[in-house]
Parts: structure tokens; sequence; C-alpha cells
């Protein structure tokens, strides 16, 4: 053992449901969790005599994505036909993108800590629809729901630049927000709305030699969880596998697996990949798609600052954590919300911690997002300034924060309604002070003895202080009486 | 003696029943007396629809009789080849695989017919998925030649040239693969027009070969071809190969169909000629001088890529029907095997079950010519050739205004005759099939008789989209000769 290195080699396949009020090739509507074949038409039945018509909306949406993923954007993109027989595929070809994709070589950023990104390469990108679902019940027989056959499916192919589990997870992290970003997906994983199958293998050294184990390549995967846990389980099995057979990769001997969720592991599907002949063609029911700089422009325009680079702005520029940033970014109104409140004059940080720290706490128990809760942008950053300015204190905007979901009412007003805005006169707050000092002399000398006690003694007086104004005076201001009589 | 009402053309009816001087249930009577005469002797009908018919024709009738407007095509009894789908009857595209399936949707063309007042009488025979040049491919019936029972139609709308032959209705849809309009038109004396690709939308036509399908007109005369045409024409957003017509509008095809075109110039390669049958031969060169008379110029031609159009086709149309009837596998619809082990023998069985002998075997040419290792050096091979004919016809159009030649090099040929050899049968496609490599119109008219007494048609082609110049050409001729007003045989 002591002589083996090995690096994990990843690629993705990734599908992805667009979100388009209707089918790729139909007027159909999509919907999830309908009756089993209540969204059909002769079109995506595959009946004799019908014909597909492009959804341009879905091809706009895959540019969009395209983009997003820095992909070159075809001038010029074709339909082609992939045969195959199964009884979910109701004409028994899929019409996809074979040898002319929409989209090619690009690249996503994921982050990998620190502040650091990693490039991961995108080979392609390409449109095609989806099948629908077999069900195999216990009899001699199974059904078929043709509702989801024809949905428009982006799909996403990587290059092997991932080296964990935890980079694939990310991977996938980041794409979801992107597609959410871009608002082409709700990219719901168990809905099925973005399913992942990664390519896996390990490069081993040992006795300063090279080996590449041979390649597995796990199904349909839809949580982040099962993803990591299948690469990394799949790590732990190939070296394994090679330090008891030192199997090598050759040609042919790729094996499809699956994710047993409950075990934690993945099985084997097929343990050789058969040569299949899909027998592509130019599917010649649809007209080629001609991208012109216009409509190209037109889609660009569409574009918005990705999720990963807005967190980087925010640590950047605004100052806050790592972790404050992704939250904020976690969606794009959320982050949008949070930036127009910025706008209003209000100071960053305390605007975050307003909206992380209640506004996001409500909203997540809500099961909704940050636009939903009532809050006007104006008065957020009112309340962040009243903080910054001292005329409250945080526990205080807190609940005003708290109050302003539930009324129309302004900050400043429901401020002066609870009785919380802060004493900072220091000539009203001295009375307060002293009539504290006389009432606890044991603490006056522990602070002037300056010893040990010294400290906590000086915060016993401000509490008592904070508490004699019911929690209104301004701490810095009695802070600053204190330290004055007392020295 | 017929119904003297059965000897009028779509256009003179239409127009006496929406003047209300004849009624549009004596035309559906009229016609279902002749079928129910002839159909025994014909078989071109796979369904008829009397009841409906008679109703439909009720209504126009009584919409006539209230002073409504009334369709192009109104009151008038029409046939559909049986591979276009209608939300009434069976849609069996002359298969077993689906002898019994019933489409829930209209055709594109049965929409645009029934919005036209046409009344729908009937779905007529063809080679099974429009695979073949007899109809004798049909898994479901025979259909013979009214001008002599012992021939065949021609094919694949072999059903709907008879039909239109014999009486049996006034104007019939084909569809036209690689002459399947013409072809039977020809055999049987009748005028086909194959519109350009795009013209017509192919939405609820079978597909066979997509890329070359097109649904047309066959009529007793060019004008009836032209005026079903307006009917059916246009843009359709369920197609997406239909043609927008701001790039190529529809004509008014009825409208200007009597005017001669002026200067004529006919394109013609001589050897083309040469290949067919002396009968052949004599009537066309007949049918030329007929325009020679009337002014017209005959240009010679070269269509150096012509004699590939076989090859080509063969390899284009069959490929896209193995893809295009990968659907009829017994899971959803259609013909499934009744005992299956697994559900590979639901595929397998349903369609060796389901499918006739011409189909298999253009399934598997389809399917070979897309295999991995041989696309290249068949199905890519052959779209090349596919643009080097297109080419051959857009560098004649420069020197012509249309190209004649036979529709075929023979005239009908004897039930059985070419059954067993199937390369022979599928040489006999030779004039028409380049047309729909091409994506251009043609039309074949009548154009007399061989010494058998069987019929010749003259195909007439035109540039893309070029339909209304195209018909007053073959109405130039038309209108000078006597052939298509010779009853059929049976007749």
């Amino acid at each position: 053992m002591a002589d083996l290195e090995y690096k994990v080699i990843v690629g993705l396949e990734i599908h992805v449901h667009l979100r388009t009020a209707t089918k790729m090739f139909c007027g159909c509507e999509l919907a999830y969790g309908q009756q089993a074949n209540s969204r059909v038409c002769p079109v995506c039945l595959g009946l004799p005599g019908s014909l597909p018509v492009m959804n341009k909306k879905a091809f706009e949406y895959s540019v969009l994505a395209g983009l997003a993923l820095n992909c070159e954007i075809a001038k010029f993109t074709k339909w082609d036909r992939k045969g195959y027989y199964y009884p979910d595929l109701p004409k028994n070809y899929q019409i996809s993108q074979y040898d002319l994709p929409f989209s090619e070589h690009g690249y996503i950023e994921i982050p990998v800590g620190g502040g650091q990104v990693k490039k991961i390469r995108i080979t392609r990108a390409h449109l095609e629809e989806d099948a629908g679902k077999n069900t195999h019940t216990s009899g001699n027989y199974s059904q078929v729901d043709l509702n989801r056959a024809g949905t428009p499916l982006l799909e996403i192919v990587t290059e092997p630049d991932m080296n964990s589990g935890a980079e694939v997870r990310a991977m996938a992290v980041e794409l979801q927000r992107i597609v959410r970003y871009l608002g082409i997906s709700v990219g719901d994983m168990q809905k099925g709305h973005m399913r992942f199958e990664p390519n896996i293998n390990l490069i081993i050294t040992k006795d300063g030699k090279e080996y590449r184990t041979p390649i597995a390549e796990i199904k349909n995967l839809n949580s982040f969880r099962a993803l990591e846990g299948s690469v990394n389980y799949e790590v732990v099995r190939q070296l394994d596998e090679f330090e008891r057979t030192g199997k090598v990769m050759v040609e042919g001997n790729k094996t499809t697996r699956g994710w047993d969720d409950a075990g934690r592991q993945t099985v084997l599907q097929r343990e050789k990949e058969e040569a299949s002949d899909y027998r592509y063609f130019p599917d010649p029911d649809l007209l080629p798609v001609v991208m012109t700089d216009e409509w190209l422009l037109e889609i660009t325009e569409r574009l918005c600052e990705l999720p990963l680079k807005k967190q980087m702005r925010y640590v950047a520029d605004y100052n806050l954590s790592e972790y404050d940033a992704s939250v904020l970014t976690g969606e794009r109104a959320n982050a949008e919300f949070f930036e127009r409140v910025v706008k209003a004059g209000a100071e960053p940080k305390r605007v975050c911690n307003l909206l992380t720290q209640v506004g996001l706490k409500v909203a997540n128990a809500r099961g909704c997002g940050l636009v939903e809760l009532g809050l006007k942008e104006n008065d957020v950053a009112k309340l962040a300034k009243m903080i910054e300015g001292g005329d409250i204190n945080a526990s205080a905007g807190d609940r005003i924060m708290q109050e302003m979901m539930a009324s129309e009412k302004g900050p400043g007003q429901i401020a002066r309604e609870l009785n919380l805005i802060q004493k900072s006169d220091a000539g009203e707050l001295e009375v307060f002070v002293e009539a504290v000092l006389a009432e606890n002399e044991k603490a006056v000398e522990d602070v002037r003895s300056g010893g040990k006690k010294s400290k906590a003694a000086r915060g016993f007086l401000l509490g008592q202080v904070m508490q004699k104004t019911k929690g209104r005076a301004n701490p810095k201001v009695v802070s600053e009486i204190l330290n004055k009589k007392l020295n | 003696m017929q119904n003297k009402l059965l000897d009028m053309g779509i256009k003179e009816l239409r127009d006496e029943i929406a003047a209300g001087r004849v009624k549009s249930i004596s035309a559906v009577e009229a016609v279902f007396e002749s079928i129910e005469n002839r159909e025994a002797l014909i078989g071109a009908y796979i369904s008829t629809f009397k009841e409906r018919a008679i109703a439909k024709a009720r209504e126009t009738d009584s919409k006539v009789a209230a002073g409504e407007k009334v369709g192009a095509l109104a009151g008038v009894p029409i046939a559909l080849k049986d591979n276009i789908c209608s939300d009434f009857g069976a849609t069996t595209c002359g298969s077993r695989i689906l002898e019994n399936f019933c489409s829930p949707y209209n055709a594109t063309v049965v929409e645009k017919l029934s919005a036209a007042d046409a009344v729908i009488i009937g779905k007529t025979n063809l080679d099974e998925f429009a695979m073949g040049s007899s109809t004798e491919n049909s898994g479901l019936k025979q259909t013979f030649n009214p001008w002599d029972t012992s021939r065949v139609p021609g094919g694949s709308s072999g059903g709907s040239a008879a039909a239109v032959a014999a009486d049996m209705c006034f104007g019939a849809l084909g569809s036209d693969t690689g002459g399947s309009i013409r072809q039977p038109a020809s055999f049987c004396g009748v005028v086909g027009l194959k519109p350009t690709y795009g013209r017509v939308s192919r939405y609820g036509l079978v597909a066979y070969g997509s890329s070359l399908d097109q649904i047309g007109p066959i009529t007793k005369t060019v004008t009836d071809a032209a005026l079903m045409l307006s009917v059916i024409a246009g843009h359709d957003e369920r197609d997406s190969t239909s043609v927008d017509e701001s790039q190529a509008a529809v004509d008014d095809y009825p409208g200007g169909i009597d005017e001669a075109v002026d200067g004529l110039k006919i394109g013609m390669v001589t050897k083309f000629n040469e290949g067919a049958d002396q009968g052949v031969r004599s009537a066309i060169e007949a049918a030329i001088e007929v325009y020679r008379k009337m002014g017209a110029e005959i240009v010679e031609i070269e269509m150096p890529y012509f004699d590939y159009s076989i090859a080509a086709y063969y390899m284009i149309a069959t490929a896209e029907a193995s893809s295009n009837l990968a659907r009829y596998d017994g899971v959803h619809y259609g013909h499934r095997t009744a005992k299956p082990k697994d559900y590979i023998e639901v595929y397998s069985k349903s369609r060796q079950e389901g499918f006739g002998k011409e189909v298999k075997r253009r399934i598997m040419l389809g399917t070979y010519a897309l295999s991995s290792g041989y696309y290249d050096a068949y199905y890519l091979k052959a779209l090349k050739v596919r643009n080097l004919i297109r080419g051959d016809f857009v560098k004649a159009f420069e020197k012509c205004d249309c190209i004649m030649m036979p529709v075929s090099p023979t005239t009908a040929f004897k039930v059985g005759e070419k059954t067993d050899d199937p390369l022979k049968m599928y040489l006999s496609d030779i004039y028409t099939i380049g047309v729909n490599l091409a994506g251009i119109p043609g039309v074949s008219v009548p154009c007399g008789f061989d010494e058998g007494g069987l019929p010749v048609g003259l195909q007439i082609l035109g540039p893309a989209f070029g339909e209304a110049k195209l018909l007053r050409i073959a109405r130039m001729y038309e209108s000078q000769s006597q052939w298509g007003k010779k009853k059929a045989t049976v007749i």
C-alpha cells in the first residue's frame, strides 16, 4: 500500500429538464405528477402521420445555458434521430442532436474552498426529447406513462476534470444554481429535473508505473448525496478491485452500475459496454436551426450575473463571509433583493445579518423566498441604517424586522411604538449610571481594584444600566460614561 | 349508361351544386351506385362512408338552399388514399399492422377538404405504406385497372387513380414519394399532380420517406387538379417542412388555368424517350408535336446525374422508411402478436406478422444503409447524389419552362408480372423518382393509348413552386386533345 498513489478521474453526463410551458415538439403541457397518459397528443404519442414542431423557447433556454457554461454556440445546428426500441419511446427513435450539437467547448467554474475556483471543461451540450416512463408491476405486464415523453431535455457532457466526490458534488450544486438563476429549469432533483451519470476511474501509480482502472458509469443519480456517495464508493471499490485483480482499462470493459441508496453502494448492472448502433440520421421532419447574430444577441441579453461570480463579489466587495455570501446567492431572487437593499444605501454586512438571521429563517420556515415576506427594500435599508446609526440595537433590529413582515408600518414607527429607540443622550444616561454605581459598591470596588474581577464587574455594571433602561440604552454611550466615572 | 352527373368534372359539379341546380346528395348517390356496380371488379376502396357522406351532402345542400356561402369543393364526392389520417373510419395504410387502426385526428388536408365542403366518401387502396408501383403490395386487397382488369392500376396510389378512372369518385388525394401519384394516374388515364415538396402539409400523411412524400390530387382534368391543389396547398404550422407562404405564395391555380404560356420552351432529353416502349414513345412524340404546333420550342437539355436517381432514391427513401416504420411495434397501437414470450417478441413477432414482404425488404435496406460503418458509403453518398440531381434540374430550368418525358417506360402491366422481380419493379420508376429527389412539381396528363388500348401519360415537370405555370402548360395540351374524355372500359 505504501508505494501506491492514485488519482480519481470523473466526468459527468447531466440531463436537465427545461421548464417550458409545453413539450419539446408538441403543445402538450409539461406537468409532473398528473394522471398517467393525460398530457399526451398525437405527436408525443408518436401516432402515424404526426409531425414534430420545435419549441423555440426550449431552444432559447438551451442556448442560454450554453452561454452560461461559456460554450461556443453553433451558427447551424440540426436534429437527428437516434434509433432504439424501448416501450417508453413511442416512435422507437428519439429526436436528439448527434454530430452538430448547438453548443460545444465550454467550462463551468466550481468553488473548491478558500475562495478558490476550478474550471471543469464542458465537452458539449445538446437538446433532445425525454422518453416516457415504464412501470413494472408484479403482474405479467408493464405499464407505460407517456406524460414525460417529449419533455425538453438538455444533455450536458463534461470532460473528466473532476478529481473527488466533493468536486463532483460542487459541480452539480453549481449547475443547479445556474439553471435556476437562468430560470430555465426548476432543478428539483427529487422530481427528476436533473439526473447525473458520473463516469469514474482511477489512475494508480504503483512501483513507478501508471495503471488506469476500468471505467464505471453510474446511471441515473438524482440526489447530491447519491452522486457524491457513488463516487466515493467507487474509489474504494476500484482500488480494492485493482489490488485483488490488477484489472486495468481496456477497450470494451467499461461497466454500467446503479446506486443502491439504502446500502450506500454501487451495484453492477451491465458487465460489458455493448456497442449499440443507434443509426443516427438527420430528422427529415425538422428544419435545421440557423442561429443569427441578432437572435444570439437577444438571448445573450437575458443572461444574468452567475451565482458563483456573485458570491465571490459579495466576499470581495461587501466583506461578507464565504458562507453568508453563498447563502444569500443560493437563489437569484434572494440575492437580487439583498442587492436592492444595499443599493438603497444600507451597509451590506448589516443587511446580510438581517436577511440571513431573520428574513431567510422565516422564509425557509414558510417555504418561500425573501421577496414573498412582504418586506419593502427601502424599509429594510432604513432599519439597517437605524442599527448602524445607534438608534436601535441589533436585537431590537431583529424584532422590528419581524414586525415589518406583519405590518405596513415602517421601521421608525415600529421602533417608536415598541419603545425600542436607544437612549444615547449622555446627560440622561448619566443619571442611570450614577444610580447603578451607588447601588453596587462592591462591583465598583472590583472594577477600580483592577484585579481579575475587574472585567466581569464592568460587564455586570453595564448590564445593570441596560436593565434599568429596559434595554434601550445605547451600550456604547453607557460604556463611555462608565469609563469616565470609574477611572 | 351511367348517371350523367358522373361525366362532370369537379369544377362543373361544384358550380352546379353551389347554384342549386344539382344536389350534392344526387352526386353522392351516383358515386355510390357506381361503387356498388364496379367495386367488385376494381377493388379501389378499403373503406367507404356512405352514411357520413349522405349527411355531409345534405348539410351542403341545405346550406345552398339557405343561401349560405359554400366552399370551393362544395358537395363534391372525394376519396382519400388510406395513408391519410381521418378521425372517422380506419387509417390502414394498406397494412395488416394497421388494419384496425383508427386515427384520433384528421390530417391537415382532410380538414382543408372539409372546410371547402367536400364530401369524403371513402379511403382507397394502396401499396402497403405507399411502397410499390402496382398496388399489389397492399396487405388488404387487390386493385385492378379500370381499362383492363387483368392489369395493375399502378401504384402506390392505385386505388385513388382507379376510383377516379372508374367514376367511383370525382377526385381523390394520393401521395407521391417516387411517382406514386403520377404513375397510377398515367396507368389509369387520369391527371395526377405531385406538388412541390413543402407546398402541401404532410401533417397526417403516414410517413414513408419524409423528405420525399407529398400529397397531391388525382382528377379527371387539369382544371380539377388545379382546383383541388388550391384547396389543400399552404403553410401549416404543424408541419415544419411546409413552406412559409411569404417565401412562396400560393397562387390562384384554377384562376388562370386557360391562359396559354407564350413562347413556351419545352426541355427534353432525347435518350429518355428512347428508353420507353414503342407505344409510350409514339404517344409522347405525338403530344410534343401538339405543343410544337401551338408554337412551343423544344430545347434539348442535359441531365447527367438522372441515371443515378433510382440508386439514390432507394437509399434515402428506405433509410427514412426504416426509421418512420419503427413505431409499428405492437406496443402502443396496431397489430400485436398473440402470445409473446417476452417484450422483445412483442416487437419482433408483431412486426413479422404485420408487415408484408416489400415493406420488410425496404426496412432492411434502409436499416443497412444507416448502420454504423455504412452510413457514409450509402446514405451520405445518396444525399450527395440527390444534390447533384437537384442541380441538374436547376440548370435545366434556366433553359426551359418545363421538362417533358414519359411517366413510365410502359403502360399498365399484368397483375403478377413483376411481383417476383423487385428490381425490375424499381426500375419502372426511372422517370418519376428524380422529381421527388429534387422536390419539384410534376404532373401526369393523359396523352393517348398504346396499341393495346392502354392509357399513356405525359409527364410535365416545372421548377419548385411553379405549379401555376406547370398546370397552364398541361392545360394547353389537354384543351387540344380528347384523351381525357374517353371513358375507361369498365364504364
